[in-house]
């Protein structure tokens, strides 16, 4: 990765360059891996890429990005993702 | 080589097409237009074959600099007066940013009262966003500055925009020759640009992103150094300059009658150029007195102003006037002698709104501060109440 000899605001591309932006989410999505069909529905639609897509295309939400938007609950078919408080009982 | 008889303005066009920039963006405004309308014609003419984008306003000009040098373009834009306060909060973004834009301004009056002559407080108002100030006085010295300005910006240890000032109509619309170096010549002195950073997806990088309290100051920091390294950049590449072309126009400063001088006399741009016959007139009634024309604002040279102020009183013109306090060179100009040197200034606040500041005035103010006949430190010239 080229980096530029410059102190100006120019990040470079890393997890949690930006540090860790999941801490003010008032929803959690909880995922019942039961109910995931494997559509990937989820890990398309996350606007923040928070969504991992392991080898055999189960998912995992990272907590510590996720802003709890709710998009991959609404995308689900299969309702597999809900979203709950964060104060709710996990 | 070769001669050209023009105006400020088609000489700053001739001068900002041979720079090659691959990207220049503007909105015509009086009395910079005919600039842009001489950008304009080189397009036409197939003379400039870069990027020409006509904007729908100054704050979308500087935008669209700033979009084309993050890109990692050389690019160019000049505006004046209410087109510069328009684009106020883009020029902190392209120095904080550290884009090394080149913009010509022509110094205009403020509205209201609609008036389109000659007046600093456009530029002055833009002194603390970061961008370097250069005022100039002739058409040849717009011609040299703007080339010099790109290397300037564009240095590794600067990285800043330059804003390139002069007055309106006294220096934008009056013909005067200057000499036109060929292009190879410029291509020499001024090589394409090498950005120090850019927008580039094969090396991806995010900009203009949120930034803690922990590196802000960081920024602020680096750009007040880059800032001080022009200090010692400018007469080098001035002296660079003089040595290819045989021209120079004053570094920091363009000292005139200073040797020997007991008072010397410190004015900008046009001022600065009518001072010297008021400087002529005084030495041939045995006042010894020299002339200092200030060439660049920001960053500030308080060095060469404490050097000035060990030698002798300091008398100061300013077009401008930082209302509620003083003129923003004479306050500068006291600022750096703090502790430094208990040189007598004496300010005068003339010309305004474009009211013509003649030699014969300028030898009154001079007078005036030498015989110590002052009411107060700073005078406004022609007012009967500070007589």
């Amino acid at each position: 990765m080229k980096k530029y000899d410059i102190t100006s605001c120019i990040s470079y591309p890393e997890e949690g360059a930006m540090g860790k932006t999941g801490s003010w989410r008032v929803f959690r999505p909880t995922l019942d891996i039961k109910k995931c069909v494997k559509c990937l529905r989820c890990w398309i639609f996350c606007p923040e890429g928070s969504i991992k897509r392991n080898k055999d295309d189960t998912v995992e939400i990272n907590y510590d990005y996720c802003k709890g938007c709710g998009v991959c609950a609404n995308v689900c078919k299969v309702k597999a993702i809900t979203m709950k408080r964060e104060n709710e009982k996990k | 080589m070769s001669v050209m008889i023009n105006t400020g303005n088609y000489i700053a066009a001739k001068a900002a097409v041979m720079a090659r920039p691959q990207v220049v963006a503007a909105y015509p405004i009086t009395p910079q237009t005919t600039l842009v309308e001489g950008i304009a014609n080189y397009v036409e003419s197939g003379e400039y074959t870069g990027e020409y984008i006509c904007v729908e306003s100054e704050h979308s000009a500087m935008t669209a600099c700033i979009g084309a040098s993050e890109a990692g373009s050389r690019t160019f834009t000049a505006t004046s007066s209410h087109g510069l306060l328009l684009m106020h909060e883009m020029l902190h973004w392209a120095a904080l940013a550290r884009l090394p834009i080149v913009m010509c301004n022509i110094n205009r009056v403020i509205g209201p009262g609609w008036n389109i002559w000659s007046d600093q407080n456009d530029s002055i108002a833009q002194r603390d966003t970061g961008w370097l100030q250069i005022y100039c006085s002739s058409n040849q010295e717009i011609f040299d500055t703007i080339i010099q300005s790109f290397k300037l910006a564009e240095n590794k240890k600067i990285v800043l925009p330059v804003l390139i000032n002069y007055d309106a109509f006294i220096i934008s619309h009056t013909s005067m020759p200057a000499y036109i170096p060929d292009q190879e010549e410029i291509d020499d002195f001024l090589p394409p640009l090498n950005p120090a950073w850019k927008l580039d997806v094969d090396n991806p990088v995010a900009h203009g992103t949120l930034i803690g309290t922990k590196y802000y100051e960081k920024l602020r920091r680096a750009m007040h150094d880059a800032q001080q390294n022009a200090i010692k950049l400018i007469p080098k590449i001035a002296k660079d300059w003089e040595k290819q072309f045989g021209r120079n126009h004053g570094d920091l400063f363009e000292k005139y009658q200073c040797e020997d001088a007991e008072y010397i006399l410190i004015s900008m741009a046009a001022i600065g150029a009518e001072s010297k016959v008021a400087i002529d007139n005084l030495r041939k009634q045995g006042i010894k007195i020299g002339l200092a024309r200030l060439r660049i604002f920001r960053p500030f040279p308080s060095e060469e102003v404490i050097a000035l102020g060990k030698q002798a009183e300091l008398i100061v013109i300013d077009r401008n006037i930082s209302i509620g306090s003083e003129g923003a060179m004479f306050n500068e100009i006291k600022s750096a002698l703090y502790q430094q040197s208990d040189a007598k200034v004496t300010g005068f606040i003339a010309g305004l709104g474009g009211k013509d500041v003649p030699y014969g005035d300028i030898e009154k103010m001079c007078k005036k501060a030498i015989q110590g006949k002052t009411k107060n430190h700073q005078i406004w010239f022609g007012f009967k109440e500070d007589d």
